[in-house]
Protein backbone atom coordinates (compact mmCIF):
# COMPACT_ATOMS: atom_id res chain seq x y z
CA UNK A 1 0.00 0.00 0.00
CA UNK A 2 0.98 3.44 -0.87
CA UNK A 3 0.51 7.24 0.06
CA UNK A 4 0.01 9.08 -3.20
CA UNK A 5 0.71 12.94 -2.55
CA UNK A 6 0.50 15.58 -4.70
CA UNK A 7 0.58 19.33 -4.64
CA UNK A 8 -0.76 20.97 -7.58
CA UNK A 9 -2.63 24.31 -9.11
CA UNK A 10 -5.89 24.97 -7.04
CA UNK A 11 -7.59 25.63 -10.37
CA UNK A 12 -6.38 21.51 -11.78
CA UNK A 13 -7.78 20.33 -8.63
CA UNK A 14 -11.39 19.49 -10.67
CA UNK A 15 -9.86 17.56 -13.63
CA UNK A 16 -7.30 15.60 -10.98
CA UNK A 17 -10.48 14.66 -9.08
CA UNK A 18 -12.42 13.29 -12.61
CA UNK A 19 -8.80 11.64 -13.88
CA UNK A 20 -9.06 9.76 -10.85
CA UNK A 21 -12.53 8.79 -10.27
CA UNK A 22 -12.61 7.66 -13.75
CA UNK A 23 -9.47 5.23 -12.60
CA UNK A 24 -12.11 4.05 -9.69
CA UNK A 25 -10.50 6.08 -6.59
CA UNK A 26 -12.60 5.66 -3.82
CA UNK A 27 -11.73 8.34 -1.73
CA UNK A 28 -9.23 11.18 -1.30
CA UNK A 29 -8.04 13.92 0.75
CA UNK A 30 -7.66 17.94 -0.42
CA UNK A 31 -6.28 20.49 1.67
CA UNK A 32 -5.66 23.85 1.01
CA UNK A 33 -1.83 24.94 1.93
CA UNK A 34 0.69 27.07 0.40
CA UNK A 35 4.29 26.54 -0.49
CA UNK A 36 6.80 27.29 -3.15
CA UNK A 37 9.27 25.58 -5.09
CA UNK A 38 10.94 27.29 -8.49
CA UNK A 39 7.68 29.41 -8.94
CA UNK A 40 8.33 32.76 -7.50
CA UNK A 41 6.06 34.18 -5.17
CA UNK A 42 3.16 37.23 -6.63
CA UNK A 43 3.36 40.93 -5.48
CA UNK A 44 1.22 42.52 -3.79
CA UNK A 45 0.44 46.10 -3.55
CA UNK A 46 -0.43 48.89 0.15
CA UNK A 47 -0.73 51.74 -0.58
CA UNK A 48 2.39 52.20 -3.04
CA UNK A 49 4.40 49.78 -1.45
CA UNK A 50 5.09 46.74 -3.07
CA UNK A 51 5.79 43.27 -1.35
CA UNK A 52 7.08 40.01 -2.67
CA UNK A 53 4.55 37.05 -0.84
CA UNK A 54 6.43 34.09 -0.83
CA UNK A 55 4.26 31.75 -0.89
CA UNK A 56 1.68 30.32 -3.23
CA UNK A 57 -1.79 28.87 -2.97
CA UNK A 58 -1.81 25.21 -3.84
CA UNK A 59 -3.95 22.40 -3.27
CA UNK A 60 -2.73 18.76 -1.38
CA UNK A 61 -4.08 15.82 -2.95
CA UNK A 62 -3.90 13.04 -1.23
CA UNK A 63 -5.09 8.95 -2.02
CA UNK A 64 -4.26 6.05 -0.29
CA UNK A 65 -3.57 3.47 -2.97
CA UNK A 66 -2.72 -0.55 -3.40
CA UNK A 67 0.79 -1.05 -5.02
CA UNK A 68 -0.11 -2.20 -8.53
CA UNK A 69 -3.00 0.91 -8.91
CA UNK A 70 -0.36 3.59 -7.67
CA UNK A 71 1.82 4.31 -11.27
CA UNK A 72 -1.10 4.39 -13.07
CA UNK A 73 -2.77 6.90 -10.19
CA UNK A 74 0.27 8.90 -10.17
CA UNK A 75 0.49 9.02 -13.72
CA UNK A 76 -3.06 10.45 -14.30
CA UNK A 77 -2.29 13.14 -11.61
CA UNK A 78 0.69 14.26 -13.55
CA UNK A 79 -1.12 14.32 -16.65
CA UNK A 80 -4.09 16.40 -15.22
CA UNK A 81 -2.02 18.50 -13.36
CA UNK A 82 0.28 19.68 -15.89
CA UNK A 83 -0.05 23.10 -17.83
CA UNK A 84 3.49 22.68 -18.63
CA UNK A 85 4.66 26.34 -16.82
CA UNK A 86 6.75 26.26 -14.03
CA UNK A 87 4.59 25.81 -10.79
CA UNK A 88 2.61 22.74 -11.67
CA UNK A 89 3.47 20.64 -8.34
CA UNK A 90 4.81 18.00 -7.45
CA UNK A 91 3.82 14.10 -7.08
CA UNK A 92 5.84 11.59 -4.41
CA UNK A 93 4.58 8.85 -3.67
CA UNK A 94 5.38 7.37 0.38
CA UNK A 95 4.56 3.59 1.63
CA UNK A 96 2.07 3.03 3.90
CA UNK A 97 2.20 0.29 6.66
CA UNK A 98 -1.29 -0.22 7.35
CA UNK A 99 -4.57 0.98 6.78
CA UNK A 100 -8.63 0.72 8.43
CA UNK A 101 -11.36 1.55 8.26
CA UNK A 102 -13.09 2.80 10.75
CA UNK A 103 -16.78 1.98 10.59
CA UNK A 104 -15.86 -1.96 9.88
CA UNK A 105 -12.36 -2.35 11.15
CA UNK A 106 -10.84 -4.12 8.02
CA UNK A 107 -7.53 -3.60 7.01
CA UNK A 108 -5.27 -3.34 4.11
CA UNK A 109 -6.28 -3.10 0.68
CA UNK A 110 -9.91 -3.86 2.19
CA UNK A 111 -9.75 -0.56 4.01
CA UNK A 112 -9.07 1.48 0.50
CA UNK B 1 -37.29 75.52 2.90
CA UNK B 2 -35.14 74.58 5.93
CA UNK B 3 -36.85 71.44 7.25
CA UNK B 4 -37.32 70.66 3.61
CA UNK B 5 -33.67 70.65 2.73
CA UNK B 6 -32.37 68.93 5.58
CA UNK B 7 -34.28 65.82 4.75
CA UNK B 8 -33.37 65.70 1.49
CA UNK B 9 -29.52 66.34 2.26
CA UNK B 10 -30.37 63.43 4.71
CA UNK B 11 -31.67 61.36 2.15
CA UNK B 12 -28.79 62.14 -0.33
CA UNK B 13 -26.28 60.83 2.36
CA UNK B 14 -28.33 58.05 3.34
CA UNK B 15 -28.38 56.60 -0.56
CA UNK B 16 -25.14 57.03 -0.88
CA UNK B 17 -24.18 54.56 2.01
CA UNK B 18 -26.98 52.00 -0.01
CA UNK B 19 -23.66 51.69 -2.28
CA UNK B 20 -21.28 50.37 -0.09
CA UNK B 21 -24.42 48.12 1.20
CA UNK B 22 -24.74 46.79 -2.31
CA UNK B 23 -20.79 45.98 -2.32
CA UNK B 24 -21.24 44.17 1.13
CA UNK B 25 -24.57 42.64 -0.15
CA UNK B 26 -22.97 41.09 -3.03
CA UNK B 27 -19.69 40.66 -1.56
CA UNK B 28 -20.93 37.90 0.62
CA UNK B 29 -21.77 35.87 -2.14
CA UNK B 30 -18.69 35.71 -4.23
CA UNK B 31 -15.77 33.32 -3.74
CA UNK B 32 -12.95 34.74 -0.98
CA UNK B 33 -10.59 35.50 -3.73
CA UNK B 34 -13.18 37.90 -5.64
CA UNK B 35 -14.72 39.80 -2.91
CA UNK B 36 -12.22 42.82 -3.29
CA UNK B 37 -12.92 43.00 -7.38
CA UNK B 38 -16.57 42.88 -6.33
CA UNK B 39 -16.51 45.74 -3.20
CA UNK B 40 -13.99 47.99 -5.36
CA UNK B 41 -16.19 48.04 -8.49
CA UNK B 42 -19.29 49.52 -6.58
CA UNK B 43 -16.95 51.77 -4.13
CA UNK B 44 -15.06 52.86 -7.79
CA UNK B 45 -18.47 54.42 -8.86
CA UNK B 46 -18.46 56.84 -5.70
CA UNK B 47 -15.56 58.14 -7.51
CA UNK B 48 -15.79 58.54 -10.92
CA UNK B 49 -19.56 59.11 -11.25
CA UNK B 50 -19.11 61.90 -8.64
CA UNK B 51 -16.84 63.48 -10.56
CA UNK B 52 -18.36 63.06 -14.06
CA UNK B 53 -21.74 64.63 -12.50
CA UNK B 54 -20.06 67.38 -11.18
CA UNK B 55 -18.23 67.98 -14.41
CA UNK B 56 -21.04 67.48 -16.91
CA UNK B 57 -23.51 64.85 -16.53
CA UNK B 58 -25.40 66.34 -14.36
CA UNK B 59 -26.13 69.03 -16.53
CA UNK B 60 -26.93 66.62 -19.83
CA UNK B 61 -29.43 64.68 -17.38
CA UNK B 62 -31.58 67.52 -15.71
CA UNK B 63 -30.64 70.75 -17.89
CA UNK B 64 -32.74 72.20 -20.22
CA UNK B 65 -36.07 71.54 -21.26
CA UNK B 66 -35.78 68.64 -24.10
CA UNK B 67 -37.91 66.11 -24.22
CA UNK B 68 -34.84 63.83 -24.47
CA UNK B 69 -31.63 65.25 -23.27
CA UNK B 70 -30.88 68.00 -21.22
CA UNK B 71 -28.27 70.29 -22.35
CA UNK B 72 -24.57 72.04 -21.03
CA UNK B 73 -25.86 74.83 -19.68
CA UNK B 74 -25.31 73.76 -16.32
CA UNK B 75 -21.79 72.12 -16.73
CA UNK B 76 -19.66 72.67 -14.04
CA UNK B 77 -22.89 73.33 -11.68
CA UNK B 78 -21.60 77.27 -12.27
CA UNK B 79 -25.03 78.89 -11.61
CA UNK B 80 -26.23 76.44 -9.12
CA UNK B 81 -24.46 77.45 -6.09
CA UNK B 82 -26.53 80.81 -5.91
CA UNK B 83 -29.75 79.44 -3.88
CA UNK B 84 -32.27 81.57 -5.63
CA UNK B 85 -30.97 79.98 -8.90
CA UNK B 86 -33.67 77.44 -10.89
CA UNK B 87 -33.13 74.16 -12.80
CA UNK B 88 -35.11 75.10 -16.02
CA UNK B 89 -36.83 71.73 -15.78
CA UNK B 90 -38.43 72.40 -12.30
CA UNK B 91 -40.84 74.96 -13.29
CA UNK B 92 -44.36 75.95 -12.25
CA UNK B 93 -46.35 72.97 -10.25
CA UNK B 94 -42.55 71.38 -10.80
CA UNK B 95 -40.59 74.25 -8.77
CA UNK B 96 -38.43 72.57 -6.29
CA UNK B 97 -38.71 73.01 -2.83
CA UNK B 98 -35.75 72.58 -1.79
CA UNK B 99 -31.78 74.29 -2.89
CA UNK B 100 -31.13 73.45 -6.35
CA UNK B 101 -27.68 72.04 -5.06
CA UNK B 102 -29.38 69.59 -2.60
CA UNK B 103 -31.58 68.33 -5.53
CA UNK B 104 -27.94 67.83 -7.46
CA UNK B 105 -26.55 65.73 -4.63
CA UNK B 106 -29.78 63.76 -4.26
CA UNK B 107 -29.51 62.78 -7.59
CA UNK B 108 -25.99 62.11 -7.91
CA UNK B 109 -26.12 59.05 -5.11
CA UNK B 110 -28.84 57.49 -7.52
CA UNK B 111 -26.65 58.34 -10.58
CA UNK B 112 -23.60 56.06 -8.19
CA UNK B 113 -25.85 53.16 -7.50
CA UNK B 114 -27.47 52.47 -10.54
CA UNK B 115 -24.43 51.18 -12.55
CA UNK B 116 -23.21 49.67 -9.04
CA UNK B 117 -26.08 47.80 -9.29
CA UNK B 118 -25.02 45.82 -13.00
CA UNK B 119 -22.37 44.94 -10.94
CA UNK B 120 -23.63 42.11 -9.91
CA UNK B 121 -23.49 40.05 -13.39
CA UNK B 122 -19.41 41.00 -13.32
CA UNK B 123 -18.78 39.09 -10.77
CA UNK B 124 -15.08 37.26 -11.09
CA UNK B 125 -14.14 38.00 -14.48
CA UNK B 126 -14.71 41.37 -15.50
CA UNK B 127 -11.45 43.67 -16.12
CA UNK B 128 -11.24 46.32 -13.97
CA UNK B 129 -10.45 48.74 -16.12
CA UNK B 130 -13.11 47.54 -18.79
CA UNK B 131 -15.45 48.20 -15.60
CA UNK B 132 -13.91 51.90 -15.51
CA UNK B 133 -14.77 52.83 -19.25
CA UNK B 134 -18.52 50.78 -19.21
CA UNK B 135 -19.44 52.80 -16.04
CA UNK B 136 -18.62 56.10 -17.61
CA UNK B 137 -20.22 55.46 -20.81
CA UNK B 138 -22.79 53.72 -19.34
CA UNK B 139 -23.80 56.67 -17.11
CA UNK B 140 -23.07 59.48 -20.28
CA UNK B 141 -25.61 57.11 -22.68
CA UNK B 142 -27.78 54.84 -20.87
CA UNK B 143 -28.26 56.95 -17.59
CA UNK B 144 -28.23 60.87 -18.11
CA UNK B 145 -30.92 60.17 -21.18
CA UNK B 146 -33.55 57.72 -18.98
CA UNK B 147 -32.98 59.98 -15.92
CA UNK B 148 -33.78 62.77 -18.30
CA UNK B 149 -37.12 60.72 -19.59
CA UNK B 150 -38.59 59.51 -16.61
CA UNK B 151 -37.41 62.04 -13.75
CA UNK B 152 -37.31 65.20 -15.42
CA UNK B 153 -40.86 67.23 -15.70
CA UNK B 154 -39.50 68.17 -18.95
CA UNK B 155 -39.16 64.15 -20.07
CA UNK B 156 -41.26 62.55 -22.85
CA UNK B 157 -41.83 59.43 -20.24
CA UNK B 158 -43.42 61.96 -17.53
CA UNK B 159 -45.03 63.90 -19.90
CA UNK B 160 -46.89 60.95 -21.49
CA UNK B 161 -48.09 60.10 -18.13
CA UNK B 162 -46.03 57.09 -16.71
CA UNK B 163 -45.09 56.63 -12.72
CA UNK B 164 -41.70 56.41 -11.14
CA UNK B 165 -41.21 57.45 -7.73
CA UNK B 166 -38.01 56.72 -7.34
CA UNK B 167 -36.35 54.50 -10.00
CA UNK B 168 -38.47 51.59 -11.25
CA UNK B 169 -37.77 52.17 -14.32
CA UNK B 170 -34.51 54.50 -14.44
CA UNK B 171 -32.73 52.89 -11.99
CA UNK B 172 -33.90 49.11 -11.42
CA UNK B 173 -34.87 48.01 -15.03
CA UNK B 174 -32.16 49.84 -16.67
CA UNK B 175 -29.54 48.26 -14.48
CA UNK B 176 -30.99 44.79 -14.87
CA UNK B 177 -31.53 45.15 -18.70
CA UNK B 178 -27.98 46.16 -18.87
CA UNK B 179 -27.05 43.43 -17.12
CA UNK B 180 -28.19 41.02 -19.46
CA UNK B 181 -26.81 42.52 -22.16
CA UNK B 182 -23.57 42.67 -20.69
CA UNK B 183 -23.37 39.13 -19.99
CA UNK B 184 -24.12 38.46 -23.44
CA UNK B 185 -20.69 39.43 -24.15
CA UNK B 186 -18.79 38.75 -21.36
CA UNK B 187 -19.80 35.31 -20.95
CA UNK B 188 -20.46 32.65 -18.00
CA UNK B 189 -18.12 32.57 -15.05
CA UNK B 190 -15.27 29.93 -15.70
CA UNK B 191 -16.85 26.49 -14.76
CA UNK B 192 -20.79 27.82 -14.29
CA UNK B 193 -23.00 25.91 -13.64
CA UNK B 194 -20.88 22.85 -13.25
CA UNK B 195 -18.60 23.76 -10.42
CA UNK B 196 -19.77 24.52 -6.73
CA UNK B 197 -19.01 28.68 -6.37
CA UNK B 198 -19.16 28.75 -2.62
CA UNK B 199 -20.16 32.24 -1.31
CA UNK B 200 -17.78 33.20 0.60
CA UNK B 201 -19.45 35.16 3.29
CA UNK B 202 -23.48 35.17 4.11
CA UNK B 203 -23.05 37.67 7.38
CA UNK B 204 -21.56 40.31 4.71
CA UNK B 205 -24.23 39.38 2.66
CA UNK B 206 -26.76 40.21 5.25
CA UNK B 207 -24.72 42.79 6.92
CA UNK B 208 -24.87 44.78 2.99
CA UNK B 209 -29.07 44.22 3.17
CA UNK B 210 -29.43 45.81 6.78
CA UNK B 211 -27.73 48.45 4.77
CA UNK B 212 -29.44 48.61 1.54
CA UNK B 213 -32.92 48.87 3.11
CA UNK B 214 -31.35 51.35 5.93
CA UNK B 215 -30.60 53.59 2.62
CA UNK B 216 -33.81 52.86 1.05
CA UNK B 217 -35.88 55.25 3.02
CA UNK B 218 -33.42 57.72 1.36
CA UNK B 219 -34.36 56.63 -1.35
CA UNK B 220 -38.01 56.86 -1.59
CA UNK B 221 -38.50 58.99 0.77
CA UNK B 222 -36.12 61.66 0.10
CA UNK B 223 -37.72 61.63 -3.67
CA UNK B 224 -41.15 63.52 -2.37
CA UNK B 225 -37.88 65.99 -2.36
CA UNK B 226 -39.88 67.14 0.68
CA UNK B 227 -40.33 66.77 4.31
CA UNK B 228 -44.30 66.17 4.64
CA UNK B 229 -46.80 63.72 4.50
CA UNK B 230 -46.16 61.81 1.17
CA UNK B 231 -42.42 61.25 2.53
CA UNK B 232 -44.20 59.53 5.76
CA UNK B 233 -45.70 57.62 3.26
CA UNK B 234 -42.96 56.26 0.90
CA UNK B 235 -41.42 55.79 4.11
CA UNK B 236 -43.53 53.53 5.46
CA UNK B 237 -44.73 51.52 2.23
CA UNK B 238 -41.09 51.06 1.84
CA UNK B 239 -40.54 49.60 4.80
CA UNK B 240 -43.45 47.52 4.66
CA UNK B 241 -42.68 46.09 0.90
CA UNK B 242 -39.73 44.36 1.94
CA UNK B 243 -40.96 42.96 4.76
CA UNK B 244 -44.05 41.32 3.22
CA UNK B 245 -41.74 40.28 0.15
CA UNK B 246 -39.25 38.61 2.01
CA UNK B 247 -42.05 36.70 3.70
CA UNK B 248 -43.09 35.97 -0.03
CA UNK B 249 -39.89 35.09 -0.58
CA UNK B 250 -39.70 32.42 2.08
CA UNK B 251 -42.82 31.02 1.83
CA UNK B 252 -42.21 29.94 -1.98
CA UNK B 253 -39.01 29.13 -1.13
CA UNK B 254 -40.15 26.74 2.17
CA UNK B 255 -42.49 25.42 0.02
CA UNK B 256 -40.52 24.16 -2.88
CA UNK B 257 -37.28 23.74 -1.22
CA UNK B 258 -37.81 22.78 2.25
CA UNK B 259 -36.00 25.89 4.25
CA UNK B 260 -36.50 29.40 4.84
CA UNK B 261 -32.93 30.20 4.20
CA UNK B 262 -30.80 33.51 4.79
CA UNK B 263 -30.01 34.24 1.56
CA UNK B 264 -33.60 34.18 0.92
CA UNK B 265 -34.60 36.58 3.41
CA UNK B 266 -32.00 39.03 2.51
CA UNK B 267 -32.66 38.42 -1.19
CA UNK B 268 -36.69 38.67 -0.76
CA UNK B 269 -36.21 42.30 1.46
CA UNK B 270 -34.34 43.41 -1.80
CA UNK B 271 -36.97 42.15 -4.42
CA UNK B 272 -39.80 44.24 -2.12
CA UNK B 273 -37.52 47.39 -1.73
CA UNK B 274 -36.81 47.05 -5.65
CA UNK B 275 -40.63 46.34 -6.25
CA UNK B 276 -41.95 49.57 -4.20
CA UNK B 277 -39.11 52.04 -5.49
CA UNK B 278 -41.57 53.43 -8.46
CA UNK B 279 -44.77 52.69 -6.23
CA UNK B 280 -43.21 54.02 -2.84
CA UNK B 281 -45.38 58.08 -3.28
CA UNK B 282 -48.23 56.33 -5.29
CA UNK B 283 -49.59 53.91 -3.26
CA UNK B 284 -50.72 53.49 -0.13
CA UNK B 285 -52.95 51.21 2.79
CA UNK B 286 -52.14 47.74 2.09
CA UNK B 287 -51.20 48.07 -1.31
CA UNK B 288 -47.27 47.97 -0.34
CA UNK B 289 -47.55 44.66 1.61
CA UNK B 290 -49.68 43.11 -1.33
CA UNK B 291 -46.86 44.25 -3.96
CA UNK B 292 -43.98 43.38 -1.56
CA UNK B 293 -45.62 39.86 -1.01
CA UNK B 294 -46.08 39.62 -5.09
CA UNK B 295 -42.61 40.89 -6.00
CA UNK B 296 -41.11 38.26 -3.64
CA UNK B 297 -42.55 35.48 -5.01
CA UNK B 298 -42.10 36.46 -8.41
CA UNK B 299 -38.35 37.21 -8.12
CA UNK B 300 -37.77 34.24 -6.18
CA UNK B 301 -39.20 32.21 -9.43
CA UNK B 302 -37.74 34.47 -11.69
CA UNK B 303 -33.85 33.40 -10.49
CA UNK B 304 -34.18 29.86 -11.10
CA UNK B 305 -34.79 30.84 -15.09
CA UNK B 306 -30.96 31.20 -15.37
CA UNK B 307 -30.30 27.63 -15.63
CA UNK B 308 -32.91 27.06 -17.84
CA UNK B 309 -31.54 29.75 -20.49
CA UNK B 310 -28.14 28.99 -19.61
CA UNK B 311 -26.96 32.69 -18.67
CA UNK B 312 -25.33 33.27 -15.57
CA UNK B 313 -26.48 35.93 -14.00
CA UNK B 314 -24.32 35.34 -11.04
CA UNK B 315 -25.82 37.14 -8.30
CA UNK B 316 -29.23 37.70 -10.06
CA UNK B 317 -29.36 41.12 -10.88
CA UNK B 318 -31.91 39.86 -13.61
CA UNK B 319 -33.97 38.05 -11.67
CA UNK B 320 -34.60 40.80 -9.06
CA UNK B 321 -33.78 43.88 -10.35
CA UNK B 322 -35.32 43.25 -13.93
CA UNK B 323 -38.32 41.63 -12.86
CA UNK B 324 -38.55 43.11 -9.28
CA UNK B 325 -38.41 46.64 -11.51
CA UNK B 326 -40.90 45.59 -13.91
CA UNK B 327 -43.41 43.94 -11.15
CA UNK B 328 -43.57 47.18 -9.25
CA UNK B 329 -44.00 49.60 -12.49
CA UNK B 330 -46.60 47.39 -13.92
CA UNK B 331 -48.14 46.86 -10.20
CA UNK B 332 -48.18 50.77 -10.19
CA UNK B 333 -50.40 50.56 -12.77
CA UNK B 334 -52.76 48.79 -10.63
CA UNK B 335 -52.30 50.17 -7.26
CA UNK B 336 -51.33 54.20 -7.49
CA UNK B 337 -53.98 56.41 -5.72
CA UNK B 338 -55.17 59.83 -6.40
CA UNK B 339 -55.79 59.95 -2.31
CA UNK B 340 -52.20 59.24 -1.80
CA UNK B 341 -51.07 61.47 -4.29
CA UNK B 342 -53.04 64.04 -6.06
CA UNK B 343 -50.35 64.65 -8.72
CA UNK B 344 -51.01 62.26 -11.74
CA UNK B 345 -54.02 62.45 -14.49
CA UNK B 346 -54.14 59.00 -15.83
CA UNK B 347 -56.57 56.27 -14.85
CA UNK B 348 -55.60 53.38 -12.16
CA UNK B 349 -57.14 50.04 -12.22
CA UNK B 350 -58.10 49.75 -8.59
CA UNK B 351 -58.29 52.80 -7.14
CA UNK B 352 -59.96 54.59 -10.35
CA UNK B 353 -60.74 52.34 -13.05
CA UNK B 354 -59.33 52.05 -16.74
CA UNK B 355 -56.04 50.25 -17.86
CA UNK B 356 -54.58 53.76 -18.79
CA UNK B 357 -52.05 54.14 -16.25
CA UNK B 358 -50.87 50.56 -16.86
CA UNK B 359 -50.53 51.12 -20.66
CA UNK B 360 -48.15 54.10 -19.83
CA UNK B 361 -46.01 51.93 -17.23
CA UNK B 362 -45.79 49.36 -20.09
CA UNK B 363 -44.44 52.06 -22.61
CA UNK B 364 -41.98 53.64 -20.00
CA UNK B 365 -41.11 49.65 -19.20
CA UNK B 366 -40.18 48.32 -22.49
CA UNK B 367 -38.52 51.76 -23.81
CA UNK B 368 -36.14 51.54 -21.12
CA UNK B 369 -35.48 48.17 -21.80
CA UNK B 370 -34.32 48.38 -25.70
CA UNK B 371 -32.48 51.96 -25.29
CA UNK B 372 -30.78 50.57 -21.81
CA UNK B 373 -30.12 46.97 -23.45
CA UNK B 374 -29.30 48.13 -26.98
CA UNK B 375 -26.69 50.81 -25.55
CA UNK B 376 -25.33 48.60 -23.08
CA UNK B 377 -24.47 45.75 -25.41
CA UNK B 378 -23.14 48.35 -28.09
CA UNK B 379 -20.81 48.92 -25.49
CA UNK B 380 -19.74 46.06 -24.17
CA UNK B 381 -18.93 44.81 -27.50
CA UNK B 382 -17.01 48.23 -28.25
CA UNK B 383 -15.20 47.62 -25.29
CA UNK B 384 -14.93 44.21 -25.58
CA UNK B 385 -13.56 44.33 -29.60
CA UNK B 386 -10.60 47.19 -27.98
CA UNK B 387 -9.40 46.75 -24.48
CA UNK B 388 -10.99 43.84 -23.83
CA UNK B 389 -14.12 43.42 -21.50
CA UNK B 390 -13.27 40.16 -20.04
CA UNK B 391 -9.94 38.67 -17.71
CA UNK B 392 -7.56 36.15 -19.31
CA UNK B 393 -8.40 32.25 -17.93
CA UNK B 394 -5.04 32.91 -15.66
CA UNK B 395 -6.33 35.86 -14.15
CA UNK B 396 -9.96 34.68 -13.47
CA UNK B 397 -8.15 31.46 -11.96
CA UNK B 398 -6.35 33.30 -9.60
CA UNK B 399 -9.11 35.60 -8.91
CA UNK B 400 -9.91 39.38 -9.31
CA UNK B 401 -8.52 40.38 -5.97
CA UNK B 402 -4.85 39.77 -6.63
CA UNK B 403 -4.93 40.03 -10.47
CA UNK B 404 -7.25 43.20 -10.31
CA UNK B 405 -5.78 44.65 -7.70
CA UNK B 406 -3.12 43.11 -6.25
CA UNK B 407 -3.87 42.34 -3.03
CA UNK B 408 -5.83 39.74 -0.66
CA UNK B 409 -9.11 40.20 1.06
CA UNK B 410 -8.20 37.92 4.40
CA UNK B 411 -5.13 36.98 6.13
CA UNK B 412 -5.70 35.01 8.91
CA UNK B 413 -3.06 33.47 10.77
CA UNK B 414 1.08 34.20 10.43
CA UNK B 415 1.76 31.35 7.53
CA UNK B 416 3.85 33.16 4.68
CA UNK B 417 6.28 35.99 5.05
CA UNK B 418 5.56 39.20 2.49
CA UNK B 419 8.96 41.23 1.95
CA UNK B 420 8.98 44.77 0.82
CA UNK B 421 10.02 45.44 -2.20
CA UNK B 422 9.44 48.78 -3.41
Amino acid sequence: MKLITAIIKPFKLDEVKEALRGLGVQGMTVSESQGFGRQRGHTEVYRGTEYTVDFVPKVRVEVLADDSDVDRLAGAIVSAARTDKIGDGKVWITPVEQAIRIRTGEMGADAL
Amino acid sequence: MEGNTAWVLASAALVLFMTPGLAFFYGGMVRSKNVLGMLMQNFFSMGLVSVLWAVFVFSIAFGGTGKFLGDLNLVGLKTLGDVKSVIPAYAGKYALVVPPLAFVAFQLMFAIITPALITGVMTDRMKFRAWVVFLGAWLVFVYAPIAHWVFAPVGWLFKLGALDFAGGTVVHINAGIAALAVILVLGRRRGWPDETMPLHSLPLTLLGTGMLWFGWFGFNAGSALAANGLAAQAFLNTNNAAAAAMLGWLVVERLKGGHATTLGAASGAVAGLVAITPCAGYVGGLSPIIIGFVAGAVCFMAIQLKFRFGYDDALDVIGVHLVGGIVGSLLLGLFAEKAVNPDFGAKRLFFGGGLELLGYQAVAVLATMVWSGGISFVLAKVISATIGLRCNDEEEIVGLDLSQHAETAYSFGELGSMGRTG
